[in-house]
């Protein structure tokens, strides 16, 4: 019985990592470039509603206030950290994205503390029953991979069906051309990036629950969500959401099946393998580059 | 008019300048220097707070009582992150700059071990307050610099195997550590401890500091028949097994080591969180005692945050270094003098000390650990507060 808690765990924990990798996806089809702090992001999800729930705020409130926070965030990353390198088609956004993330783990920790604090919700706490039977997840574990589904549905259904959204698709296909046609590419840029920021916080404050909050939390979810957002394909959104969902599988049913000690190396030697015979990740496609 | 200055003189006058200066420019003739490499930033702040306040109080006792050969204490304190290079840069300056007589610290066992090789070859004692790597004063040295007032890996699995058996009845355990050099010590430890007892081992899981889930390493202890889990890791990772452990619905007692009782252990393992019972070295909401009624006042006086024993958080910092700090003052009085070989020797002559946790007798004449395991107590947390269990660890 302790198989399918693990499995629906899985997809819980997998579907956080597949929140932050769609982020990385949305710039990177925009602009080619990506935040590498996105567990940055998460991190300040997660705090800004601790800090707003602490200070007697409602919790949706709490929660919508985030999200748009996490959005400014993204803002700032794009003009502070990849708009001067761009405009030099220069690629140092790589590690300016870095530096800006240590900046903001350590201005956390300044503000909120060193400390672990727990961020209480209803979802976690009793485990769902099949009548007699005690399940052992809580309703979080099936809200994760619904919010993840829904949110990747819908980016793919603004992207292709409004007027923002195709304008996108147009900078992500053509700047120049985009430029020239009316659409302002700068503010595409910047509105795809504070996206990628808000999702990331979506990740961080579903995932508090299942653990705690804390200034250094967003290092290895970042890492975890880039290495899916690989296995994936930057360029496909639903190939991330499978190799999201694959990710976290893996990692519950190898730590379940042949032990702990395992589970790091086997999930990223499936990242290599998986690699090598698709490059561009799961459905993600060749890019052509024309010189 | 020139002033001719010879070359020889210009030389001389700087390798005078530079000799004082390296020669420990922080040394002064009206205090001694008690150096403190602690954390006192980043997770691990409270306990380092918490070894600062003992150190601080016993520092105020002897200072009142006129000091150690004639001179002021005076605590000199440096941050290490829990990062062991950072630990040796401030180890490295507290000995040679600051020329501190006794150098107190480590409250991370990988920080103490990287420093322990620079004290001794400083030749200036490391008194270890807080972390209980066992190879921390087993080290390989002779003469051994290095002295400890806190709990020891080895012994503390030994406990931990004994209550488990003693007080849960115990057949057969499993082992649930953190994946890092102190859950690696100590699954050696807890191993040797059940073997000597013949038990048998239901099986040893590891996880990482940042896994959000332990539900499958608990599943597969589960499913090997674990009737009880011994469980070394720090608050956060030891809060993230009980909270899969209520996941699971798995209701299991848990004996561990004493890495919940440093910071919000309750708040973030939540209402489950008194299932969980780990091995302390003190406790003021334990026995009244002269040595803790006066502490007691004395923190209460200093630091406004404590209103009453509940407050004194981690106790043991405050009260290992407070035991530590009179030990070495002990060990300087028996020196009659600041030669870190003096003092060294000094500490193996230290007679019989009442101290705040038990009273000492001949403490380090016949090893570098001045508690054992006869010492260490149990304990829970009961509304946020940590509280003695009515059992002794052995």
């Amino acid at each position: 019985m302790d198989i399918l808690p693990a499995l629906l765990t899985g997809l819980a924990l997998g579907s956080i990592y597949g929140l932050i990798a769609l982020g990385f996806h949305i710039t990177a089809s925009v602009c080619g470039a990506v935040n590498f702090a996105q567990g940055s992001s998460a991190m300040l999800g997660a705090v800004l509603v601790w800090m707003m729930v602490e200070a007697g705020w409602p919790t949706p409130i709490a929660i919508g206030a985030a999200i748009i926070a996490c959005g400014v965030y993204g803002l700032i990353v794009e003009r502070a950290a990849i708009r001067p390198f761009l405009a030099r088609k220069s690629e140092a956004w790589l590690m300016a994205t870095v530096a800006l993330g240590l900046v903001c783990d350590n201005a956390m920790m300044l503000v909120f503390g060193a400390e672990p604090r727990s961020l209480a919700s209803p979802l976690a706490q009793a485990s769902i029953k099949a009548g007699d039977v005690d399940l052992g997840i809580y309703p979080l574990h099936l809200l994760i991979p619904l919010v993840m589904l829904t949110l990747a549905a819908g980016i793919d259904l603004f992207r292709r069906r409004t007027l923002h959204g195709v304008a996108m698709l147009a900078v992500a296909q053509n700047r120049d051309a985009a430029a020239i046609m009316g659409i302002p590419v700068g503010r595409v840029i910047a509105a795809a990036f504070g996206l990628s920021s808000a999702l990331a916080g979506i990740a961080g404050m579903l995932v508090a629950p299942l653990s705690h909050v804390e200034s250094s939390m967003g290092v290895v979810l970042g890492l975890k969500a880039f290495a899916v957002a690989i296995l994936g394909g930057l360029g496909s959104a639903w190939g991330i959401v499978s190799a999201a969902l694959l990710f976290g599988l893996v990692e519950a049913l190898v730590t379940l099946g042949i032990g702990s000690g395992y589970t790091q190396i086997v999930t990223f030697l499936l990242v290599i393998v998986v690699l090598a015979v698709r490059p561009d990740g799961l459905l993600g496609r060749a890019q052509v580059r024309k010189v | 008019m020139a002033i001719l200055v010879s070359r020889r003189s210009i030389l001389s006058g700087l390798a005078v300048g530079a000799a004082a200066a390296l020669s420990g420019c922080g040394q002064r003739a009206d205090r001694i220097g008690i150096g403190l490499i602690t954390a006192l930033t980043a997770q691990s702040a409270k306990s380092g707070e918490a070894i600062s306040r003992g150190l601080s109080i016993a520092i105020d006792e002897i200072n009142a009582n006129g000091g150690l050969l004639g001179r002021r204490l005076e605590l000199i304190r440096r941050d290490d992150e829990s990062n062991p290079g950072k630990g040796v840069i401030a180890a490295r300056e507290l000995l040679y700059k600051e020329g501190v007589a006794v150098l107190f610290g480590g409250l991370d066992t990988p920080v103490a071990r990287a420093i322990v090789p620079i004290a001794t070859s400083a030749r200036t004692p490391f008194v270890v307050p807080w972390a209980a790597g066992t190879a921390i004063t087993h080290n390989g040295t002779a003469p051994n610099y290095v002295f400890r007032v806190s709990a020891v890996d080895e012994l503390v699995d030994k406990a931990m195997v004994a209550f488990a058996r003693n007080n849960y009845g115990a057949r057969r355990p499993g082992l649930i550590l953190l994946n890092n050099p102190w859950g690696q010590s100590n699954e050696k430890g807890l191993k040797a401890a059940l073997a000597a007892t013949a038990l048998p081992l239901a099986g040893s899981e590891k996880f990482e500091h940042s896994d959000v889930d332990v539900t499958p390493q608990l599943g597969r202890l589960r499913a090997a028949g674990a009737d009880c889990l011994l469980m070394v890791a720090t608050v956060g990772p030891s809060a993230q097994v009980v909270k899969s452990l209520d996941q699971m619905g798995w209701d299991v007692p848990i004996v561990s080591h004493w890495g919940p009782a440093g910071g919000r252990f309750s708040e973030l393992a939540g209402p489950h969180a008194n299932r969980v019972k780990f091995v302390q070295t003190y406790s003021f909401l334990g026995a009244d005692s002269p040595a803790k009624t006066r502490i007691l006042a004395a923190l209460e006086t200093k630091y406004p945050d404590i209103e009453g024993p509940q407050d004194v958080t981690p106790a043991v910092g405050v009260a290992n270094a407070y035991d530590a700090m009179h030990l070495a003052g002990l060990a300087i009085r028996k020196a009659g003098s600041l030669d870190g070989e003096a003092v060294r020797r000094g500490f193996t002559r230290i007679g019989r000390y009442e101290g705040l946790i038990k009273t000492y007798d001949a403490p380090f004449a016949h090893g570098q650990d001045a508690l054992n395991e006869s010492d260490y107590i149990w304990a829970e947390f009961d509304r946020g507060h940590i509280v003695p269990l009515p059992v002794k660890a052995v």
